[in-house]
């Protein structure tokens, strides 16, 4: 299938992998990161780790945008939902994540009025056609999906839509990346960098890290060939003694993001003073509310919106595994307490969750997975 | 080489105390996942239909448990009876698509092909069907008829007939138009026991034709994601193409027919029941483009998606060639393939060689494959 074949070919993999290998100084081990879950979801899905030598590791970032949301805004949103005439409407990703009382597919079990849609735009259709009711679309996401957001808004204002808003919990990137980076419990020697924000938000807001941090930055696709390309990149940054804001997915990624998307999202949402991140704690200026202009669609105005801070559940340490401190296998819960099925962190909820995507994908002893396929001959 | 040359070669941690922690993990895991399978959920939501980890618990933790029986326990598409001096295959189930009408077919071919290929995975000759409706007062009645009369069609190209039945309506609102139950009966007259718990290291596993066809057609037509794509409906009656396969290999160990939770679920009952590893390879299962694209397009995998036509059967290694050939030699099973291995590695896991050349796990899907947002 074109456009995507081409980015999955294994002979081209295995020569970018040598050439990866060969780059690699003996005794010296790299970590790099993966921002966006969206890699993390790639990398195990093709099982790109097999290409790597020993001394490279893969560290899973907090860029996804489920994992991120903390209990007392799933609480919040669950809230809105059972309100009165309300249509609690979501992306699909969001449908699993637990509140303290449940998620949105048990308060849905309970006769909660809540509807997956592709689009927020799919959410305006649902408002226009049922206008006895009141639809709220729960927001999330980094700058990738705020844009939609944004002119779903702008589209409502236009029609003077009177019975939709927006419950935002869009989240930015910058921010999470600068926290981990003043995070003292770990050693990084580059990031994959997020490509989807980045079609929005272009490369220059990456400069600070390679400037004030001294780390490399390669912007990268999704399909797995871009991302053992974008390691390429950093190792030979690394190998000439460089540190720059490479774009490896310059196919989609211009270097000044997207100015209409930017505009959209610049008129109807500003920064919030703090956000609270699941695990990460409260980040100032790391998300985005709906500006006054457009207080008619914030459904943090149109209801009361309890608000309360829960704690995560002690056992749960997604905390750590967003920074990239543990990896997923290393927490206390995982794949017992903590699974798809019985999720106890966000982390474990989206196929873009680091846990998630190492249990359903790379849950597996890769010594005897590789004898096994040398044996069979496949 | 030595292993750990190896290792290096493969790029696999030599830190051996890191592979081993990581491997205390994995085994903890496993004894986690054969526990004993309970229902959580105070309410059933949709994940419990969808074929994944769900449905699987709530078979095993409320019917099977309640139910419990030594035809039921075998937990195959069929129950195979012995009825006087025959053995018998007796199946259910239900049908509750929406939209009723789709490319390829309709709610009745469907509940007939269904229940027709149950049986015929059990290596019965299906005969005779029941149906039950279940209608939405409002629901017009030449739908119904409309409806009944692929029924009719389906039942004449497959050799059964509807034998009995029976009608239900009830008020606006509390159904969605028309839910069709029908169930079967089939005579098994060869002197096969076919199970997924058969299944031995070194059997081949093969695919009948592309799959996803059903799945993405139906999440197509209920027109809410504007992805238009040609593709249609795969349901077909499988008898002939499941004895197309009896006949020329006898000792096939398993049929499935791969409905919802699609061809992955399958895989891992294999797994799962015959406490034996699987090893599928990515570039050898087939799947259509149109479907594929539409399959990226939402972020699913086809593996997880519906078929309605298509059937996995486990057959002994030596055999494969013989039984792929047989299967394409039928209408219904010219792109059929061998797609994996039954291995000793790892038991009750299946793992996928991806086209990319790397190597992951394919597992029972939680609920219904939820699109994913970016």
């Amino acid at each position: 299938m074109r456009y995507v074949d081409e980015f999955r070919d294994a002979d081209k993999a295995h020569a970018l992998a040598a050439r990866i290998a060969a780059l690699c100084e003996p005794g010296r081990q790299y970590k790099f990161m993966e921002v966006c879950g969206g890699h993390t979801h790639t990398i195990y899905k093709h099982g790109l780790e097999d290409y790597l030598p020993e001394s490279i590791t893969l560290v899973h970032g907090p860029g996804c945008p489920v994992c991120v949301i903390p209990m007392g805004r799933v609480d919040d949103a669950i809230h809105l939902a059972a309100q009165p005439d309300v249509i609690m409407t979501s992306f699909g990703d969001m449908m699993r994540v637990p509140g303290s009382n449940g998620s949105f597919f048990d308060a849905k079990a309970q006769g909660t009025d809540i509807r997956m849609v592709y689009s927020p735009l799919d959410s305006l259709k649902i408002a226009r056609q049922n206008p006895d009711k009141r639809v709220v679309f729960m927001a999330i996401g980094f700058e990738t999906t705020a844009p939609s957001t944004a002119m779903t808004m702008l589209r409502a204002a236009a029609e003077g839509l009177r019975n939709f808003s927006v419950f935002c919990n869009h989240v930015t990137i910058v921010p999470a990346i600068k926290a981990i980076l003043d995070s003292p419990d770990l050693r990084l020697d580059g990031f994959i960098g997020p490509g989807h924000v980045s079609t929005v938000i272009g490369c220059r807001p990456y400069e600070f890290i390679a400037r004030d941090y001294g780390k490399p930055v390669v912007v990268a696709g999704f399909e797995p060939l871009d991302i053992l390309g974008s390691i390429y990149m950093l190792m030979l940054q690394l190998a000439e003694g460089r540190c720059e804001i490479e774009n490896q997915y310059s196919r989609v990624v211009p270097w000044n993001g997207n100015p209409v998307a930017l505009k959209a999202i610049g008129e109807t949402m500003e920064l919030r003073p703090y956000f609270e991140w699941r695990g990460l704690g409260f980040i100032s200026h790391s998300a985005l509310r709906v500006r006054d202009k457009y207080a008619s669609f914030d459904a943090e105005l149109s209801f009361q919106v309890p608000g309360v801070r829960v704690a995560d559940p002690k056992a749960c340490q997604c905390g750590e595994v967003l920074k990239g401190v543990l990896k997923p296998w290393e927490c206390k819960v995982f794949g017992t307490a903590c699974t798809p099925e019985t999720p106890i962190g966000t982390c474990m909820v989206s196929p873009e969750g680091a846990c998630a995507a190492y249990y359903n994908y790379g849950r597996m002893n890769r010594r005897r997975v590789l004898e096994v396929v040398q044996v069979s001959g496949s | 080489m030595t292993t750990d040359q190896t290792d290096q070669a493969r790029g696999l941690p030599a830190d051996r105390e890191q592979v081993d922690r990581e491997q205390q993990v994995l085994d903890r895991i496993d004894r986690a996942r054969r526990r004993r399978p309970r229902v959580r959920e105070e309410r059933i939501t949709m994940s419990h239909g969808a074929g994944g980890k769900a449905t699987q618990t709530l078979i095993e933790a409320i019917f099977l448990d309640t139910f419990r029986n030594p035809l039921l326990e075998e937990l195959e598409d069929s129950a195979r009876l012995r009825l006087g001096g025959s053995r018998v295959a007796l199946t259910t189930d239900s049908y509750v698509v929406a939209p009723l009408f789709f490319p390829g077919g309709d709610i009745g071919d469907l509940a007939v092909n269904g229940t027709v290929n149950d049986l015929s995975v059990a290596g019965a000759t299906p005969l005779y069907l029941s149906a039950g409706f279940i209608l939405e007062e409002g629901f017009p009645v030449a739908d119904l008829t409309r409806v009944v009369r692929s029924m009719r069609d389906a039942a004449d190209a497959a050799g059964v007939s509807v034998v009995t039945g029976d009608t239900k309506v009830v008020q606006k609102g509390k159904a969605d138009g028309c839910y069709i139950n029908t169930a079967g009966v089939g005579l098994i007259e060869r002197d096969v026991t076919l199970g997924v718990a058969t299944a031995r290291p070194g059997d081949a596993i093969i695919v009948s034709g592309p799959i996803g066809d059903h799945g993405v057609t139906i999440m197509l037509a209920r027109g809410e994601l504007d992805i238009e794509a040609d593709v249609s409906s795969d349901t077909a009656p499988l008898n002939g193409l499941a004895a197309a396969l009896l006949d020329a290999v006898p000792g096939t160990r398993a049929m499935r027919d791969a409905t919802r939770g699609g061809v992955a679920t399958i895989l891992n009952e294999i797994a799962r029941a015959a406490d034996v590893g699987v090893l599928a390879t990515e570039d050898d299962i087939p799947v259509r483009a149109e479907v594929r694209g539409a399959c990226e397009l939402l972020g699913i995998d086809p593996m997880y998606v519906a078929c309605e036509g298509r059937m996995v059967a486990v057959v002994p290694g030596g055999d494969a060639v013989r039984a792929v050939s047989a299967l394409r030699a039928h209408p219904l099973g010219e792109q059929a393939a061998v797609i994996g291995r039954v291995t000793a590695e790892q038991p009750g896991i299946v793992q996928l060689r991806t086209s990319f050349g790397g190597t992951r796990i394919v597992d029972l899907l939680v609920g219904d494959p939820l699109p994913r947002i970016c």
